[in-house]
């Protein structure tokens, strides 16, 4: 019920007496979250799933479309881009584990290690959250100037043989995903850093008490205590990451393999104008990510997370 | 409520399907509304067919102009002034608003279309674009035509460009600046440099290839590359064999990206070694470095040109200041000034005379002032009817997107 939260325990009587009154206050205080969410959320979206559907306009002009019901626009595009779509779900895939990877011993040292050092552990997460003062385009860009050819990655690789001569980094997979993962960590961490930072010591030492070695207690009791932080932030890694288009782009570390389905509606919209088409892969790319995160949810069991 | 109708098209548009669809304040207040407005907004934006009409003209009252333009297209000094602006301000009285906002053809038109079709300011009182963006202006009717009788130095006009096929007679564009599309190359590590467009698929140069993103440059010289005049009637499967190959060289990792203008930055770190560009912003990465670390050539099989026009957007109000704006550019001597510090071509007769008193080295500079020998390797894409601009454009985006 949208207004529960206005029928606690203390206020159940009163409310009770008064049931109309309360909820035309609660109506009117809900109003401007309403007509917020009717006016930037409701209308843009019906209007994307009207656009999906629309057909091309007599004319034939470039970007003229009719209003119609061509559900054949999303049957082309699933069968053009649906390389694009698997492609998307797998770089995010991919950089929501890296970044994972990367995250949990950082958010394990911020918030459990450095317990004792409030001033470290403070600066610690300043510095993940340090990078957010320049804009990720700029960090993103310097990435790709460092990952170049003639840059100091590269030419480390090539003097070591690890890289052979016609191979390259930028334009590459292994870019985008790099990028993404890079993109995302202070996500990652964040929300792992709050769960680790509220976990008992105790449990853990009671799982010593009870003969559970270290690895034993960290899956048994440390893991699934910071379960919600961990689900949060691969959320909020995964579900940007799926949609993401700056770091596939090839105007940054992306190539002409890598363009992921937020290339591909851009491509649509500005270069092709080929409007229905951007709307209906919008629209797939939002119930994948829907979906998806719906069973993940429910499969992880963090009920009090959404 | 009150019979007169609001002036905005939209809001009037709007006001007249919620009378016709006789929706209540109540019902719209009710959330319901929310579905039936876009509903309405998405009717309108796709039932406007007649072609919008001219916005009037203040220029008489209002002294003001304002000029979208691309991103290095007007000389400037140390203190980021534009001299030439600067002097017609002063001449003139007209106060001109100078906004680099188009970068992209397609974006700067995805961004402006619907006030187009609705006859509204765009906030450009005149805008460049290129030559195919131009002609899709004029065929929608988004552009006011031309009062050449305020631009008496269009005598001075170029006379190749005087009748282009999406324009004739000039009647809605006039040139800004012209260029090449070609081949470029780093003669630090392509002493030998680049002939030909076959050049590019030497083995050498594998991975080190980058294209540019715009399809008429890239695929122009793959097409003149294969023997087909670009200018003329060139059939779809013409195309599409420059679209194999180009698809063949991308997926064999011989080129290695295909770039708007950020082509440069791959060649400045190195990325790519030789590429498909623009002639001019291979004398600016020159004039960066400080000596000719990268040389511009057209292919021997040609090039392509392509010019930058000025156009009047159908909304605008100030189609008078507009035309002193371009009539003052096309006085020799400013146009000279113009082109020694954009490097493109000029599209002005007599400014090549100018230029010998500013720089008599600019004014032999095949890339300003190409003679009729140069202008003879070049051709002109011709311009594509809609069905296959949808069909070529597709096609083209298909290798971009892998």
């Amino acid at each position: 019920m949208a207004f529960g939260a206005f029928a606690t325990t203390a206020a159940q009587s009163q409310a009770e007496d008064a049931p109309r009154r309360r909820s035309w206050v609660a109506l009117v205080l809900l109003l401007p979250g309403i007509a917020y969410l009717a006016l930037f959320f409701l209308v843009p979206l019906v209007s994307l799933v009207l656009t999906s559907f629309n057909a091309p306009g007599p004319s034939g002009a470039m970007g003229d479309y009719v209003p119609g019901f061509e559900w054949s626009n999303y049957v082309t595009v699933v069968s053009m881009y649906g390389e694009h779509i698997i492609r998307s779900f797998l770089y995010a895939l991919l950089a929501t584990a890296f970044a994972l990877l990367f995250s949990y011993p950082l958010a394990y040292l911020l918030g459990v290690r450095l317990r004792r050092f409030p001033l470290v552990q403070a600066l610690g997460v300043t510095l993940v959250i340090a990078p957010f003062f320049i804009s990720f385009l700029l960090r993103t860009l310097a990435w790709k100037a460092i990952l170049s050819d003639e840059g100091p990655v590269s030419t480390a690789l090539h003097a070591l043989s690890l890289l052979g001569s016609d191979d390259h980094i930028t334009g590459t997979p292994f870019s985008v995903v790099f990028g993404l993962t890079y993109n995302f960590i202070p996500f990652m961490t964040l929300p792992i850093y709050t769960s680790l930072e509220r976990l008992d010591l105790r449990y853990v030492e009671a799982g010593g008490d009870l003969y559970a070695g270290p690895v034993q207690t960290f899956l048994r009791v440390t893991l699934p205590l910071s379960l919600p932080g961990v689900v949060s932030g691969s959320l909020l890694t995964f579900i940007p990451a799926a949609g993401d288009y700056v770091n596939a782009s090839s105007t940054f570390l992306g190539g002409t393999g890598t363009q992921m389905v937020g290339n591909v509606i851009e491509a649509n919209f500005l270069s092709l104008q080929n409007y229905p088409a951007a709307a209906a892969m919008s629209i797939i790319l939002m119930a994948i990510i829907l979906v998806l995160v719906g069973v993940y949810v429910a499969r992880s069991g963090t009920k009090d997370l959404v | 409520m009150p019979g007169t109708l609001p002036d905005d098209p939209i809001i009037r548009r709007l006001v007249q399907q919620a009378r016709a669809a006789q929706l209540t304040r109540r019902a719209v207040l009710a959330g319901a509304g929310g579905i039936a407005t876009a509903a309405t907004l998405a009717a309108c934006a796709a039932g406007e067919k007649a072609k919008p009409t001219a916005a009037k003209d203040v220029s008489a009252t209002e002294k003001t102009l304002a000029w979208s333009n691309w991103p290095a297209y007007m000389d400037e000094d140390d203190d980021g002034n534009h001299p030439t602006l600067d002097a017609f301000e002063k001449q003139s009285g007209i106060t001109v608003t100078y906004n680099v906002d188009v970068d992209d053809n397609n974006s700067y038109y995805a961004k402006v279309r619907d006030q187009l079709a609705l006859g509204q300011d765009i906030g450009a009182d005149t805008v460049c674009l290129t030559d195919w963006m131009v002609g899709r202006w004029i065929t929608l009717g988004y552009t006011q035509e031309l009062d050449h009788a305020n631009i008496p130095n269009i005598s001075n006009l170029v006379p190749d460009l005087e009748d282009p096929d999406f324009d004739p007679g000039r009647k809605n564009s006039l040139p800004w600046q012209g260029g090449f599309a070609g081949l470029a190359w780093n003669t630090e590590k392509v002493p030998n440099g680049l002939k030909s467009i076959d050049d590019l698929w030497d083995p050498s140069l594998k991975g080190k290839v980058g294209v540019l993103s715009e399809m008429r440059d890239t695929i122009g010289l793959l097409m003149l590359s294969q023997g087909v005049d670009i200018s003329g009637d060139f059939t779809a499967d013409q195309f599409q064999a420059a679209i194999d190959l180009f698809t063949k060289e991308v997926n064999d990792g011989q080129i290695r990206n295909v770039k708007g203008n950020a082509y440069l930055e791959d060649l400045q770190n190195e990325d790519t070694l030789a590429a498909i560009v623009w002639s001019g912003d291979i004398t600016t990465i020159n004039g960066e470095v400080g000596y000719e670390k990268w040389k511009f050539a057209i292919p021997d099989s040609g090039g392509t040109i392509w010019n930058d026009n000025f156009l009047v957007p159908i909304g605008a109000a100030h189609k008078a200041n507009a035309e002193a704006l371009m009539n003052y550019y096309y006085e020799p001597e400013v146009a000279a000034e113009v082109a020694a510090w954009v490097n493109y071509i000029t599209p002005v007769v007599g400014a090549k005379e100018a230029m010998e008193s500013i720089d008599p080295d600019l004014a032999e500079n095949q890339l300003i002032f190409p003679s009729d020998e140069t202008l003879a390797t070049v051709k002109r894409f011709r311009t594509l009817t809609s069905a296959e601009e949808q069909q070529f454009g597709a096609a083209f985006q298909a290798v971009l997107l892998g």
